[in-house]
């Protein structure tokens, strides 16, 4: 069976960056990095200034957005990332 | 009664007046659509943070030590007001209607004998508050230099108020704008910033996260700053559609009442004109007649 997707959304104060259903993201926390998956326990962290790794499926070659301060956030609808700024 | 002359050149410089009315106005509309999509786009945004923030406030308590922008000083004395306008004229009635609410505020709250002091974004508000209330304005936040108010903007304000907070400057912080309902409408809106009204309906129906990094305190450190940047973010958006839909809607006013000048002044002339033509009329005939 196919694993459920992980709904991830990254906004920044300009505008809504992303709005997608992703298989994985690695989270650079401020306390060190950490995978997101679908159904993970809802956790909030920091986010420190560094690549944000996003799986489009299982075993795909990630892709990479750099993003500066802001939280994350996991709840029962997926992964939410605020951050300040994207590049 | 004008001469021919006098009457033409009115007649000129109410079209050139209504052709800069007419182009301000296209220059409005335009920044207008800009203006709007912006707000719309920050939107996401304002209401992610607002569902971390209220998840988040039910689950620390306030004590002595909790940060000024939640819990606010325990004092309710000195009131900041903090007013938005634009840096530019020619929108109608939109800054002197943010002052006026300010001013309804600052009355009833010297009524009430608590301080008020202003803390002024833009350029336009700035003569009338300092008219009525000298001295009283702690400081002026410039934003004439930029386009649009950005995020930028925001967080530099955001830093001035957390510091003001800090150094006990005031203990309660109002924000004026302009809410854009649409291009004719704009309204005037006061809204607390610090302390964080925090909705109690709000809280009871988010669980909130399970688990925090590094942990609440700290997490609510940070986002505690970036919530009350996020409001300014948005009043500033808000304010910069309200200006421009305001402008848009005045500028049409205003080029129609030049149009409807511009008539009116044509009729005044060509009936003087006519006169002029039967007078001299009358006295060629007259004379004729004479002989």
């Amino acid at each position: 069976m196919k694993m459920a997707n992980l709904h991830f959304e990254l906004v920044t104060p300009e505008k809504l960056v992303r709005s997608e259903d992703v298989f994985m993201v690695v989270v650079p926390g401020t306390d060190g990095d950490f995978g997101v998956l679908a159904n993970h326990a809802s956790v909030m962290s920091t986010v420190r200034d560094a690549d944000l790794l996003i799986y489009a499926s299982e075993g795909a070659t990630p892709e990479t957005i750099s993003v500066q301060g802001g939280f994350a956030q996991v709840d029962e609808t997926g992964l939410t990332v605020l951050a300040d700024a994207v590049s | 009664m004008a001469s021919l002359k006098e009457l033409k050149d009115r007649i000129a410089s109410v079209k050139s007046t209504q052709k800069i009315t007419k182009a301000k106005k296209m220059v409005a509309a335009a920044k207008l659509r800009r203006a709007q999509m912006a707000a719309e786009a920050a939107r996401p945004y304002a209401s992610e943070m607002e569902k971390v923030m209220t998840s988040l406030a039910c689950k620390v308590s306030i004590d002595g030590n909790s940060s000024k922008l939640l819990a606010g000083t325990g004092k309710l004395e000195t009131h900041l007001l903090v007013v938005a306008t634009s840096d530019r004229g020619l929108c109608g009635a939109f800054n002197a209607n943010i002052v006026k609410k300010a001013r309804i505020e600052a009355d009833k709250l010297i009524a009430e004998g608590h301080n008020v002091l202003f803390y002024m974004v833009g350029r336009k508000g700035i003569p009338i508050i300092k008219r009525l209330y000298p001295g009283q304005i702690l400081k002026h936040f410039d934003t004439s230099n930029v386009k649009a108010p950005g995020y930028d903007e925001a967080k530099a304000i955001a830093a001035d108020l957390t510091d003001l907070i800090d150094e006990g400057k005031y203990d309660v912080a109002h924000l004026f704008y302009g809410k854009f309902r649409s291009a004719l409408v704009q309204e005037p809106t006061m809204q607390q910033i610090v302390p964080i009204a925090v909705h109690d309906g709000a809280v009871a129906e988010s669980e909130g996260p399970g688990d925090y990094e590094p942990d609440e305190g700290e997490i609510l450190a940070e986002l505690l700053p970036r919530n009350l940047t996020t409001q300014i973010f948005r009043a500033l958006l808000e304010n910069n559609a309200s200006e421009q839909g305001a402008s848009m809607t005045a500028m049409d006013n205003a080029t129609r009442n030049a149009g409807e000048l511009i008539d009116s002044l044509t009729i005044v002339y060509n009936r003087s004109r006519q006169a002029a033509i039967t007078t001299e009329l009358i006295e060629i005939i007259a004379g004729a007649e004479a002989l």
